[in-house]
């Protein structure tokens, strides 16, 4: 499991004899962009295919594509929106494949987080809209922290499988918000679609001036530079790192590899949890059945396309948030279900997994072989 | 609601019908996680399997009337999709486990894309064995309204309990598990026995979403699963990989999903959702109570990355 998680490419010190040590810089990283990039040329390829196969147009559809997702102002704003949540979604499950965890539950971090924050932003109203933001944001990232931080502590202090048992406690999680929504933090007059009592408007987190995107995105970009400076500049993060690698070594070094674990999946949780509390202050308002909107297993998706690394994540949640967008343009305009946008994804998922056995194979990445001559 | 008349005991009689309603899909699933999981691998795509497997038997038994002829369909696509997970896991690097989450997305995105006109229409029904004939209380008419998929399932789990130590192909398969070095050293092919048991795999958990859009809840629906194909994974840890053990938790597993309707059938709704997590929560506990730091499971097959 180790082998997937890990970044394989190692500093250059010193140039080879003949080639030009920036050459080989750029050698030794391009590799990491030009498998991904090739992957995903390939998966929308097959997905062209298969949109042939059921008798559409694949230009048509990507030309829908892009127009949902990124051809206007409008569209693109829309997409920053639904990119949002997904940077945290992903960091759930990046933070802990460093560590060579597989957690695929952030969706119940995601709801906890939410249900938390909204309990919290009513039982607090009267206070200072900075005080109760804050405290919503607190209080988000603990439910989601403590949620997926026990993952972790199940997996290191019981070895019990992560990725099994984040699934299950995403189910509980669902079946606790639909409790607590439809019993103790009722909000009576919400008859159709049982919520917890709505937020005051001094409560709600607004849009970036000048845009219509809510200051979750700003959040969510701050947490992955974040996660990266922690998991490349901290010692902790190469700690975490070297026990992705090898848990044994680790050990063999002192490493105090429990806590790093737990540690790690709280604070992916923690951020799992902001997603839902940003959800409920910046796009619904109060928790309710729509915060299991699927952002957690989209964001799985988004981690592996990023390969774990928290500053390409970026770019590929927003990347997916417009395919997300796109969804319903494409139901509309070309007569195909709502679902042709997880086909896409799933197919994608496919050929990013299978592009992991040619990382190492090919020589142009690799400096070390030119200078065998081979 | 006719419940009130036999009173309390009509909890344990729901719980019992409910069982056997509800296990059938977990039954064929674990079976088939239990064949692919003792040859080195896991496929945690079969909760897609499961999803797809519904809407191809719902679809065929709409189009040609025959409830068997969709489950024959869904074996078959279970049968496909097992076989991809088996053949692209083969690939150095390419890691079983999140190739199997990746095959959950694409198994029910294919099969909400396809299954959106089979939503509307009915389809015919898997037939069950009326076993409860001898009582004229309705309750226990009900609960013991076997489906036919029960029993075959029940006997699968004997003839694979049987077949894992006593024929050729089981001690292959077991081989296989324990060690690729082994095999290769007897002249077998780890890649070949993993790619037919994940194909095989697949096949059962495919008849175990036939099960689910042909008898109970018996209609095609998106909703159609809540994680069975996932929970019958853990199951099968759980089971020891034993055959006879999956079957045993699977009626526990159905047991604790039938806990909520059924105390509502006697008129409590307090905490219904909490009632509904009944089998998630009961199996974290399992594996929590069934696992354990320092050593590896024991009957665990060698081979097999999750306990690692």
């Amino acid at each position: 499991m180790a082998d997937t998680v890990s970044s394989a490419d190692a500093p250059a010190v010193f140039g080879a004899k003949g080639y030009p040590a920036a050459l080989e810089w750029i050698a030794r990283r391009a590799e990491a962009f030009v498998i991904p990039l090739a992957a995903l040329i390939v998966g929308m390829v097959l997905f062209s295919l298969f949109i042939a196969l059921v008798g559409k147009s694949p230009v048509q559809l990507y030309e829908t594509m892009w127009r949902g997702g990124f051809g206007s102002w409008f569209s693109i704003q829309n997409s920053l929106s639904r990119g949002a949540p997904l940077l945290l979604a992903a960091l759930c499950v990046a933070l802990p494949a460093r560590l060579g965890l597989v957690v695929i539950g952030g969706e119940g971090a995601i709801v906890l987080g939410g249900v938390a924050a909204a309990a919290t932003g009513v039982a607090l109203s009267g206070a200072a809209s900075f005080i109760v933001i804050l405290a919503m944001g607190v209080a988000g990232m603990a439910a989601g922290g403590i949620w997926i931080g026990a993952v972790g502590a199940l997996r290191h202090y019981r070895a019990v499988n992560e990725t099994i048992s984040s699934l299950l406690m995403a189910y509980i999680a669902i079946a606790l918000m639909n409790h607590l929504v439809e019993g103790p933090l009722r909000d009576p007059a919400s008859l159709n679609k049982p919520s917890t009592q709505p937020l005051a408007d001094a409560y709600r987190i607004g849009n970036i001036p000048g845009m219509e995107v809510h200051w979750g995105l700003v959040v969510g970009i701050v947490a992955c530079i974040l996660s990266w400076l922690l998991i490349e500049k901290t010692r902790w993060g190469f700690a975490a790192r070297i026990a992705g690698g090898n848990v044994r070594a680790a050990q063999v070094q002192g490493l105090a590899v429990g806590p790093l674990i737990v540690g790690f999946t709280a604070l992916a949780g923690g951020f799992a949890g902001l997603a839902g509390m940003l959800e409920v202050g910046a796009v619904q308002g109060s928790a309710n059945a729509s915060l299991a909107a699927g952002y957690g297993y989209t964001g799985i998706l988004v981690a592996f396309l990023a390969r774990h690394n928290p500053l390409a994540i970026i770019p590929v949640a927003i990347l997916l948030g417009g395919i997300n967008a796109s969804g319903g343009l494409i139901q509309r305009r070309m007569d195909l279900p709502d679902a042709t946008v997880l086909v896409l994804q799933g197919m994608l998922f496919i050929v990013i997994l299978f592009s992991e056995t040619f990382y190492g194979r090919f020589k142009a990445f690799n400096p070390d072989l030119w200078k065998k001559g081979a | 609601m006719e419940a009130t008349e036999i009173g309390l005991w009509g909890v344990p009689l729901a719980i019992l019908g409910g069982a056997i309603r509800v296990s059938t899909p977990f039954i064929f699933v674990s079976l088939g996680e239990a064949i692919t999981e003792r040859s080195g691998r896991i496929n945690l795509g079969l909760e897609g399997t499961l999803v797809f497997g519904a809407m191809t038997a719902y679809a065929m038994a709409v189009m040609t009337g025959s409830p068997w002829l969709g489950l024959m369909a869904a074996a078959t696509a279970g049968l496909c999709f097992g076989l991809f997970h088996g053949w692209i896991c083969k690939f150095p690097g390419v890691n079983d486990i999140a190739i199997g989450i990746a095959l959950m997305l694409l198994g029910s995105g294919l099969a909400f894309f396809f299954g959106k006109p089979f939503i509307q229409p009915s389809a015919p029904d898997l037939p069950a064995i009326p076993f409860g004939g001898w009582s004229d209380i309705p309750q226990v008419q009900a609960a013991l309204n076997v489906n036919v998929l029960f029993l075959i399932g029940a006997a699968l789990a004997v003839f694979l309990w049987w077949a894992f130590r006593n024929t050729r192909a089981g001690l292959i398969l077991r081989v296989v598990g324990d060690s690729s070095d082994a095999a290769r050293a007897m002249g077998l092919d780890p890649n070949m026995v993993r790619l037919i048991a994940t194909g095989v795999g697949g096949a059962l958990a495919g008849i175990g979403g036939g099960y689910l859009s042909l008898y109970y809840p018996g209609s095609w629906t998106e909703r159609i699963s809540s994680g069975q194909g996932l929970m019958a994974v853990a199951l099968v840890i759980f089971a020891r990989w034993n055959p006879l053990g999956c079957f045993a938790a699977a009626l526990l597993f159905g047991g604790a999903g039938a806990l909520g309707p059924a105390l509502q059938s006697v008129g409590i709704t307090q905490g219904y959702y909490l009632f509904y997590a009944a089998p998630y929560i009961l199996t974290l506990i399992i594996m929590i109570a069934t696992s354990s730091p320092g050593r590896s499971l024991a009957g665990a097959p060698g081979e097999l990355s999750i306990t690692k």
